[in-house]
């Protein structure tokens, strides 16, 4: 007789932990090929605020680790991740009725992406920062500092999407919440299991799966949130009514925009979520 | 020999009005030239003597559409197709004109301000210029300043600027917009547009091409036609924390790009090592530079309480020597409140502090009869809790707080929604640069207070707004993000 599956159970992943949803709902997700796959934890408001706080808390260690430290531990996600590309690959094939070699593209992309931004981690300060030759005897310079907590809502693509769009909040020291793709939610929660056992220190990154419309109006409107991207909204009266919310404390909001997630990514990535701190010494005897 | 008890009086020294000549009307100048605006007018008055000085327009809907068609077609025909050296060197000789009628320049605005002439000669005009020469000289070097090989300019910018310091943030508006490549329509505040008329005289005499500087005047109403015009591309904004915000909302689901510059509540932080002589002169250059009318004030002093009672001798004793009156007095250290309406807000919120339970001191000083007038004020005993320990007073009010250990200051100075600026006074060198790092705030002065300069990146964290106004920093909001990679 063949052996019965052992199938897992996808949660939440809030300040390290999985949880399931506190609402205690779910939501079926089916593969491609319109067979039933598993249930998804369908987030709720709480869920939105416990993860904020996971967020914040997580806050002031991950932004002062230095920025050595910061890249290594995106580049083990790299490498935690490249050790499960096969179930990766598998993942994606289910969720998209795509060829293998489609599969292996885009997980290909997507470590490599981790590889890109853990490298820029040490880097970006030097970038978009310097020396500012002021007309006085003043040593004076600019250094980027992370924003703090960012909202995110990740794009279609259920394994690069979510890299794309996380890896350079995090690798300038925000911490996230992240909405997961409403229809592919499963990749991300795997993705979080390898961010668990990656040296990633619990609430760096904190993964939703669930309604977007549902969930992304109280991150938008959420006062201990300082930034917003928006890559994933497809709708743009939700996008408008996001940006709204996000008024109310001057939220750093990245608009969605049609994005070839294979192309080398855009600058602003990072430098959206990243604010410029100036500061002026005096020089003398 | 003077008499100990009888200290030495200040003769008047007033600066000459003679050099400015204020027309009774202004028109709006869009398309190179002054025109009748459609709509109503209003007076600008002296905040010192409340005299009339001049009947503005104030730019009607169609106005403002009027300035933003100039501002498209010099931008379409003319500007974008300049080369940045070409547009560059319009900068350079806006810069040059600005040094040549620099006193006229420095006399109208301490008029129509209330501002002291000491401030407006030293520090507005010169630091005006310096920010068109800098920014003259990015124009035809946009492809090294890492927005791509040829970064693009985003069209017509709308701008809306505040009044505490008029000129100056006409200049750091106008000088990186116009070296991007861009075309603007800008609105002075309300109660300060006379300096913004004269630069358009400028750019006359420059012979900027017709629209791609654009000023109309007016209050609230024409602000909100130039954010929400369907052709604007770009929004400036510089103001309360409160507009910014209506700003925000009303861009939202739009291709608008925004940078906001607002309000703020800097901690100015002086620990028990201090240089304690010059702390004092930072705290008070801190709040009472320009009537403390600076979005970056330093108007909570936080002061370790072990040196809290000789920082606060010393800052009583310095405050006493303080002249307080005639804007165009050359020996005048604080000059008007700008308008009725904030000194109105100064006042409230003062005896709010009152009545909440903080000790309010003021130096002695006798106050002009006509005008708009307000005393150096400190107070002492504020908790965070405090209304004038939380919101921005935007006038010369100070906030003392105490702190006992490094850590709890910076506590203290990030309790705030705002994260503009902050200042931290010791001599310890390790200790400036963990409080600096520890500080969320966008320019922290160390050892002194209120620097500004063309080349140094200004702007907030939090509410304080978004984007950076100086440096090369200062070129980004002003050039399409697709090319940087």
């Amino acid at each position: 007789m063949a052996r019965l599956d052992v199938k897992k159970t996808y949660k939440l992943y809030i300040g390290g932990d999985f949880p399931r949803s506190e609402s205690g709902r779910s939501y079926p997700v089916s593969k491609a090929d319109g067979t039933f796959w598993a249930n998804a934890s369908q987030a709720s408001r709480k869920d939105a605020r416990d993860a904020v706080r996971a967020a914040r808390a997580a806050f002031a260690g991950w932004s002062t680790k230095t920025a050595y430290n910061r890249g290594q531990v995106i580049y083990r996600i790299a490498e935690v991740a490249e050790s499960r590309r096969d179930q990766f690959e598998a993942e994606l094939r289910s969720a998209e009725a795509i060829t293998a070699a489609q599969a292996r593209t885009y997980v290909d992309a997507a470590i490599d992406r981790l590889v890109f931004y853990a490298g820029w981690a040490d880097k970006i300060a030097q970038v978009v920062g310097g020396a500012n030759p002021v007309s006085g005897p003043y040593l004076n310079h600019s250094a980027p500092e992370p924003s703090g907590v960012v909202a995110v809502v990740a794009p279609a693509g259920p394994l690069l999407g979510l890299v794309s769009v996380v890896a350079p909040v995090i690798t300038t020291g925000n911490t996230c919440v992240v909405i997961a793709s409403e229809p592919h939610p499963l990749t991300a929660i795997t993705l979080a299991e390898v961010m668990a056992t990656s040296d990633l220190p619990g609430g760096v990154v904190n993964v939703l799966t669930g309604s977007v419309a549902e969930i992304a109006p109280w991150l938008a409107s959420h006062l201990d949130v300082n930034g917003l991207d928006l890559t994933g909204v497809t709708d743009p009266d939700l996008a408008r009514t996001l940006e709204e919310a996000g008024a109310e404390n001057l939220k750093r909001i990245r608009r969605p925009g049609l994005e070839d997630l294979l192309a080398p990514p855009p600058l602003d990535r990072m430098t959206k979520f990243l604010e410029t701190k100036t500061v002026w010494h005096p020089m003398g005897v | 020999m003077a008499n100990k008890s009888q200290p030495f009086e200040y003769a008047p020294a007033p600066e000459s009005r003679s050099i400015v000549d204020i027309k009774p009307s202004y028109g709006l100048f869009i398309n190179g030239e002054f025109v009748d605006g459609t709509g109503k007018s209003f007076k600008t008055i002296s905040p010192s003597t409340e005299e009339v000085l001049a009947e503005i327009s104030e730019a009607s809907d169609a106005d403002v559409d009027l300035a933003v068609k100039a501002a498209r077609r010099a931008y379409t025909r003319v500007w974008s197709k300049m080369s940045g050296a070409e547009r560059g060197k319009y900068l350079f000789r806006i810069a040059r004109i600005i040094q040549e009628r620099a006193r006229e320049f420095a006399v109208l605005e301490s008029i129509d301000n209330g501002k002291p002439i000491k401030e407006t000669r030293d520090v507005d005009v010169p630091t005006v210029a310096a920010h068109f020469f800098y920014y003259a000289g990015w124009a035809d070097k946009l492809g090294y300043a890492g927005y791509g090989d040829d970064p693009q300019p985003l069209g017509v910018a709308g701008q809306v600027i505040p009044w505490n310091f008029p000129l100056l943030m006409l200049a750091w508006k106008i000088a990186p917009a116009l070296a991007c490549g861009n075309t603007v329509v800008l609105k002075p505040a309300e109660t300060t547009p006379l300096t913004a008329l004269l630069f358009a005289e400028v750019c006359q005499q420059a012979d900027l091409p017709p629209g791609v500087v654009n000023i109309v005047t007016g209050a609230g109403g024409t602000g909100r036609a130039i954010v929400s015009h369907p052709d604007v591309n770009k929004v400036a904004f510089t103001g309360s924390t409160e507009v910014g915000k209506a700003i925000a909302r009303a861009v939202a689901g739009t291709d608008k790009r925004v940078t906001l510059e607002l309000g703020g509540k800097a901690a100015n932080i002086v620990f028990d090592d201090a240089p304690v002589d010059q702390a004092v002169e930072g705290i008070v250059n801190g709040i009472f530079f320009n009537q403390g009318h600076v979005c970056c004030a330093g108007s909570r002093l936080l002061v370790q309480e072990s040196i809290a009672d000789e920082v606060l001798a010393k800052l009583k004793r310095r405050m006493k020597t303080l002249r307080v009156g005639d804007p165009l007095d050359k020996n005048t250290d604080i000059g008007a409140i700008n308008s009725a309406e904030q000194l109105a807000k100064i006042r409230e919120l003062s005896e709010i502090g009152e009545a909440e339970g903080a000790e309010r001191w003021s130096p002695k000083c006798d106050l002009p009869s006509t005008g708009f007038w307000f005393p150096p004020t400190i107070f002492t005993g504020v908790s965070q809790a405090h209304r004038i320990a939380r919101e921005e007073i935007f006038g010369p009010v100070l906030s003392v707080l105490t702190f006992r250990t490094p850590k709890e200051a910076i506590e203290k100075a990030n309790n705030t929604p705002f994260g503009l600026s902050a200042g931290v006074w010791t001599e310890k060198g390790s200790l400036i640069l963990w409080a600096a790092s520890q500080l969320r705030a966008g320019v922290v002065w160390s050892n002194t207070f209120n620097r500004f300069d063309p080349a140094s990146p200004f702007g907030g964290y939090k509410e304080s707004g978004y984007g950076r106004e100086g440096g090369r920093h200062g070129l980004e909001p002003y050039l399409k993000n697709d090319g940087a990679r």
